[in-house]
């Protein structure tokens, strides 16, 4: 018994040391900089504000309400389109057969887990081509490609678990196979593509690198990409940096927390199969 | 499974034709442009050896001088520190939260790192790290200790970053491990216990051997993250000071975008490339073999 206390302790010492970073920077963010150059544990003077929040929100060069609104533009597109383009392949990987299956989906498990550095001269060079660099439908074609891999080998999993039997009855009354996919096998799909969703989405809005080689304009950055222009050029203003923080990180979070089950899931099934 | 090339063709073909367009071309060009001059001529490997002799790269000179070491040792280094200790934090915590009052609390704190964005994870660092605000000082002067903003210093620079990452890092091997614990059957465990067996017995001879599939997955995916990262040197420390975070996709980006020259550059993509498809490659294989 005295162990299993002490044990929880332990637990909660070490859950203290992963939630005191977070505590800091709402701290930092609510509080004017002169009571935080002393450490901003310290809770003597405390004066909450909303200023940092709301400088952050409407930076002269950086505005993250801009930002915030970029983000969405791309985000949304970037995370539906992957998610219908690779769910018809994975669902075509896992029920037909063709002669050039096996090299094809090779190359999806090949391309997932490729660092971006490996296609960003070629995709710049290619966008400047087709006149789509510094636009968010080139960013959003990019994402669409990167996304495909892994959607596709997760819901090609997802399918290979599902029995046919619904498939097969719907055939045998006539339906065409493009018609039992969006009727039948698409609304069984829904939890892997929730799960599928909530990943890419979180992706797409956290990316950095992508929009850092194709986005430049300063009033079409997006919101990621405005955090290190928060910094400040002579110190590091902390108050809106870590307003910034905040703002950013809060889309992601929310997802994670209103799709938990389906984002662990998700988190689970791409790495465990 | 049936073989109706006119529904195939439906359901692939543009996941396919994406691929093709904007993963695959562009990764045959990068490969192509490694071994091309500025003028478009094939030079070999020249390329190549410049890029690994260059002193961003590859350091020797930092083995009895201190950082920078190179970028190629500096992502070396954060393999070797990084994902030992994800690996036992990730073992651990998931056993010991397993058993506390509020452990999937806890436990979805500890997942909050994976969850927002990489680029905020490097501010977080920065924070973590900071002279006067940071939490190391605090902790420190509790001891007495004078601290300093321990990313801004090529001696600690680095090592702030791989220990902020692992911070950032370990809700991704807690959440498999815990996922792979609730597949270990009670009675094994119940078993152990009558014969009474001790914690750290059954922890060693029951938990770790059955965990082991997942230990392999969370190795690549860790081994991948590692090689890849990017967005958190980038908004802590540039690489500075004076190279000394420096790693390779940062050094990618630089000679890329900052010196413009994209064939050094492809270089540096295709030795990041090479090592990710090595590590990636057991994944295949596992996908290869379970193909009918």
């Amino acid at each position: 018994m005295k162990k299993k206390i002490l044990w929880t302790i332990i637990g909660w010492l070490v859950g203290l040391i992963w939630i005191v970073p977070f505590v800091g920077v709402l701290m930092t963010a609510t509080r004017p900089l002169d009571e935080l150059l002393g450490g901003c544990w310290r809770v003597e003077p405390f004066h909450p504000t909303l200023n940092n929040l709301v400088g952050a929100w409407n930076h002269p060069t950086a505005s993250l309400k801009q930002g915030m609104m970029n983000s969405l533009i791309v985000t949304i597109p970037a995370t539906f389109l992957p998610l219908i383009i690779a769910t018809m392949a994975g669902y075509g990987f896992s029920r037909y057969r063709f002669r050039t299956k096996k090299l094809l989906f090779a190359l999806v498990v090949i391309t997932l887990a490729l660092p971006q550095q490996t296609i960003a001269i070629p995709i710049f060079q290619l966008m400047n081509w087709l006149n789509l660099v510094d636009t968010y439908f080139g960013l959003i074609l990019v994402h669409t490609a990167w996304g495909i891999p892994w959607i596709t080998f997760f819901m090609r999993n997802f399918f290979t678990t599902i029995p046919r039997a619904m498939e097969e009855t719907a055939r045998i009354d006539g339906a065409s196979d493009i018609t039992t996919f969006f009727r039948i096998v698409l609304p069984m799909a829904l939890p892997a593509i929730g799960s599928a969703f909530a990943l890419q989405f979180t992706w797409v809005w956290s990316d950095f690198f992508l929009a850092l080689i194709l986005i430049y304009s300063p009033e079409k950055l997006l919101a990621t990409q405005r955090i290190p222009l928060m910094r400040g050029v002579y110190h590091v203003d902390w108050g809106l940096l870590s307003s910034a923080a905040i703002i950013v990180m809060i889309v992601p979070i929310l997802v994670y927390l209103l799709l938990q089950r389906y984002y662990i899931k998700g988190m689970i099934g791409w790495s465990l199969k | 499974m049936k073989n109706n090339s006119r529904y195939v063709l439906f359901f692939i073909l543009p996941a396919i034709l994406m691929l093709l367009i904007f993963v695959v071309y562009p990764v045959a060009r990068t490969v192509i442009l490694s071994f091309l001059d500025s003028d478009g001529q094939f030079v070999g490997f020249k390329n190549y050896s410049k890029v690994i002799s260059s002193r961003e790269v590859f350091d020797p000179a930092g083995f009895s001088r201190g950082f920078p070491l190179g970028a190629l040792v500096h992502n070396l280094l954060w393999i070797a520190i990084h994902l030992p200790l994800t690996i036992i934090l990730g073992l651990s915590l998931s056993v010991l939260l397993k058993n506390v009052k509020g452990g999937s609390f806890i436990k979805s704190i500890i997942f909050l790192g994976m969850v927002m964005p990489m680029i905020v994870g490097g501010v977080m660092i920065n924070f973590i790290f900071d002279r006067n605000l940071g939490i190391v000082n605090g902790v420190l002067s509790l001891f007495g200790v004078q601290g300093k903003t321990w990313t801004a210093h090529p001696d600690t620079a680095l090592l702030s970053l791989i220990f902020g990452s692992v911070w950032l890092w370990t809700g991704f091997s807690v959440v498999l491990y815990s996922a792979g614990l609730e597949t270990i059957p009670k009675d094994y465990y119940e078993a152990a216990q009558l014969d009474g067996a001790s914690s750290w017995k059954i922890f060693t001879k029951i938990t770790v051997p059955l965990l082991r599939p997942i230990t392999v997955v969370v190795t690549t995916m860790t081994l991948l993250w590692e090689l890849k990262v990017f967005d958190i040197v980038y908004v802590a420390t540039m690489g500075g000071p004076g190279g000394a975070s420096n790693v390779l996709a940062l050094q990618m980006y630089t000679y890329a975008f900052r010196a413009f020259d994209f064939n050094r550059s492809a270089v540096v993509a295709v030795i990041l490339t090479l090592s990710t498809l090595a590590v990636s490659l057991s994944l295949v294989r596992s996908v290869r073999d379970e193909q009918p």
